[in-house]
């Protein structure tokens, strides 16, 4: 096998499959197939999409909770350690499962200017090891169709803290939600120079039905996500 | 994975009679078919969304090599190394030689079909290095010695929760759990350590993008997100027909994926990766590769039933099969079940090889009704039928018997006479009661059940009748 360089398995599949396209249709112009597809591509041409009436705040909020997230809306970023910790303490916890009331854990350097000490909290702004309690990240921006968090990777923006600890918080801005995944994409390619190596979109906890269909949160990610949308 | 398909009937015959194994179909039955109606009415126009998602697909495959050579350019200029693999064989030689040039020991794993395809699993392990299965259900198989999937999307759903008690009371050494919510905490603490010491991480791929050179992932596990999140090098390995053009094609496909699969409106985890880690981050692959594998894929390209190719993998045709229900995943003998195992099966390992799989079908088209993407299964499955019946695969008597009826029926006033004869002859067999116990040239059909026997004349018969009457009623 070759790391690149002419691979001769490439030019025999792509052979195979120029031979099975030409079969079908008359003399098939491949240039004439070229342009159209930059072409498709160029017009960023939308599908059918469902309605969505009435606010898309509150929408979200909805799909949110269907997704078996739980929100809370906030007027100030500033409110947001002080609702962290009426978040933990309101949490029902399993006896097995009580260590996950921790106040410990990591946040985005985007919230590490929050008075968390003032609440309680024990947060670090650092990547997460493995063995963080609270993971608190920001969004990059969210989906009201499916309550969707849209998650950009970055130096600052490291992907873990929202996958290892027990609990993920998301802090997304209300000015900063979506109608679908279209506009998502639309907002990256208009903020980003290109695709960030991930764009994550998660809608609730990590779950599993692969016993007898029955659904069971924290399958290797969190067993729950708490999501706030602020308003400024 | 090894090729059983050839003993569909003895398989489908034995697990017919597994007492377990159907009372395992009879608690799973219906679930997924009632979600997915349920959610499938959130979109305001499901039809209109359903023939876009087919528009999509069947767009990238119409000039697949366009799109696969706009996915390799995308893909290598954000640092990814596209591999080619032309048979499941080449797929395993790929992934050791990449797992040798990085110097790794252990490799975790999300779900991946095609690998099933080439036995990936075994092959590292014979090659010594450790890998483990991530999504529960195929945790699950590989611990009980690699038991095959029987279902796309919930590959040990055929399994009872006391059945995965036994397996983890027995491989973890642990005291036995009874909850399910408990085997899946022991799942969960086994597989942590995995995923924070694991070298490589390996993918399927939903679809690969090509317009951004990405590859989609969709989990409700967030395992996947785990396994090309953590490990520093990242293999995503998916069929060639995986392409699809744009990201607003990945945003259409999701409205009908998740809904046709499970009966969500999204999947809990949705990951849409391209290249290498960015600078200064702390997570993501150093290394990604992308292995395309054809397998079969370009030969069903330039076949008959190419429009399989525009398969999503949701399991929905599965999951509404007669058959499937009654049978499980198992008996299909191998990687694809249901109806559409029945067209991917002989076509990717040879019709000769998978004799019984095209006449698994009642034809009903439940599976052709709810396909998100439109594949006509029905349509394909009598197209194989045909090919069949052609190269002579199927047995002498059945061929002579179809022979016999198409000389029949292409002689209108014979074919008369002779049905005229025969439903008088069913008739007369039926007796007194109108029952067929016991059908000469077809015991099979009566070994288990009586046959209704015909009221005595032929549709033709009392259609001629009818006119005479003057058309009325």
């Amino acid at each position: 096998m070759s790391f690149g360089g002419d691979d001769p398995a490439r030019a025999k599949i792509l052979g195979r499959v120029r031979d099975a396209l030409s079969k079908s249709g008359a003399a098939r112009d491949e240039a004439g197939a070229r342009a159209a597809a930059e072409a498709y591509v160029a017009a960023h041409a939308y599908g059918p999409r469902p309605r969505m009436p009435g606010d898309r705040v509150a929408r979200f909020m909805q799909r949110a909770t269907d997704m078996e997230s739980t929100v809370a809306h906030l007027a100030d970023r500033r409110e947001i350690p002080a609702s962290v910790a009426r978040y933990l303490d309101a949490l029902e916890l399993a006896p097995a499962l009580a260590a996950q009331r921790s106040r410990q854990g990591v946040c985005w350097p985007e919230l590490a200017d929050l008075d968390w000490a003032g609440a309680g909290l024990a947060i670090e702004p650092r990547p997460t090891t493995g063995d963080d309690k609270l993971g608190i990240t920001g969004a990059f921006c969210a989906i009201a169709e499916t309550g969707t968090l849209v998650v950009l990777s970055g130096a600052s923006t490291p992907t873990a803290t929202m996958l290892l600890p027990d609990t993920h918080v998301a802090v997304v801005s209300a000015a900063r939600i979506v109608a679908g995944m279209e506009e998502a994409f639309a907002l990256v390619r208009d903020e980003r120079d290109g695709l960030p190596r991930a764009v994550n979109l998660v809608s609730g906890p990590s779950r599993t039905g692969d016993i007898e269909q029955t659904i069971v949160l924290g399958a290797h990610g969190p067993y729950r996500v708490h999501i706030l949308v602020v308003d400024h | 994975m090894q090729i059983a398909s050839m003993h569909f009937k003895e398989r489908a015959h034995d697990n017919m009679g597994n007492a377990q194994l159907q009372g395992n179909l009879q608690k799973i039955k219906g679930k997924f078919v009632a979600k997915r109606r349920q959610s499938l009415v959130e979109l305001d126009d499901v039809e209109a969304t359903r023939e876009a998602a087919r528009a999509i697909r069947q767009r990238a495959l119409d000039n697949l090599d366009v799109w696969l050579e706009m996915f390799e350019r995308n893909a290598t200029a954000r640092g990814a190394t596209v591999l080619w693999a032309e048979t499941p064989a080449d797929v395993n030689r790929h992934v050791l030689a990449i797992a040798a040039r990085h110097g790794v020991g252990k490799i975790i794993k999300s779900k991946s079909m095609v690998s099933e395809e080439s036995a990936l699993d075994r092959a590292i392990e014979a090659a010594g290095l450790d890998v483990v299965e991530t999504d529960l259900g195929e945790y699950i198989l590989q611990i009980n010695d690699y038991e095959p999937p029987s279902h796309i999307i919930g590959p040990a759903l055929h399994k009872s929760k006391e059945e995965v008690s036994d397996l983890f009371a027995r491989v973890h050494g642990t005291a036995r759990k009874v909850e399910i919510n408990e085997l899946c905490l022991e799942a969960r603490q086994m597989l942590r350590k995995h995923y924070l010491s694991a070298d490589m991480g390996i993918s399927g791929g939903n679809f690969f993008v090509a317009e951004t050179g990405s590859v989609v992932l969709v989990t409700n596990e967030g395992n996947a997100t785990l396994t090309t999140t953590l490990p520093d090098v990242h293999v995503a390995i998916s069929g060639i027909e995986k392409i699809v053009p744009t990201l607003e094609d990945v945003a259409t496909l999701m409205r009908m994926l998740p809904r046709s699969a499970t009966g969500q409106s999204i999947s809990n985890y949705v990951d849409l990766l391209t290249g290498i880690r960015g600078e200064g981050e702390f997570h993501g692959a150093r290394h990604m590769y992308f292995i395309l594998v054809d397998a079969g894929r370009s030969a069903v390209l330039g076949s008959e039933v190419s429009e399989a190719l525009r398969c999503i993998r949701c399991g929905a045709c599965m999951n509404h099969c007669p058959v499937y229900q009654s049978i499980g995943g198992h008996s299909y003998g191998w990687v694809y079940p249901g109806p559409i195992g029945s067209i991917l099966t002989p076509s990717y390992i040879g019709l000769e090889n998978a004799l019984d799989l095209p006449q698994a079908s009642t034809l009903c088209n439940q599976c052709g009704v709810v396909c998100p993407v439109k594949i006509p299964l029905p349509d394909l499955l009598r197209k194989l039928r045909e090919q069949q019946f052609a190269r002579r695969l199927r047995p002498w008597s059945e061929r002579a018997g179809l022979r016999l009826w198409s000389w029949l029926a292409a002689r209108p006033r014979l074919f008369g006479a002779s049905t005229r004869i025969g439903v008088r002859m069913l008739r007369w067999l039926g007796g007194r009661d109108s029952l067929i116990h016991r059908l000469p040239l077809g015991r099979g059909w009566t070994d288990g059940r009586d046959m209704p026997a015909p009221a005595g004349r032929t549709f033709r018969e009392l259609y001629a009748a009818r006119r005479a009457d003057g058309g009325q009623r």
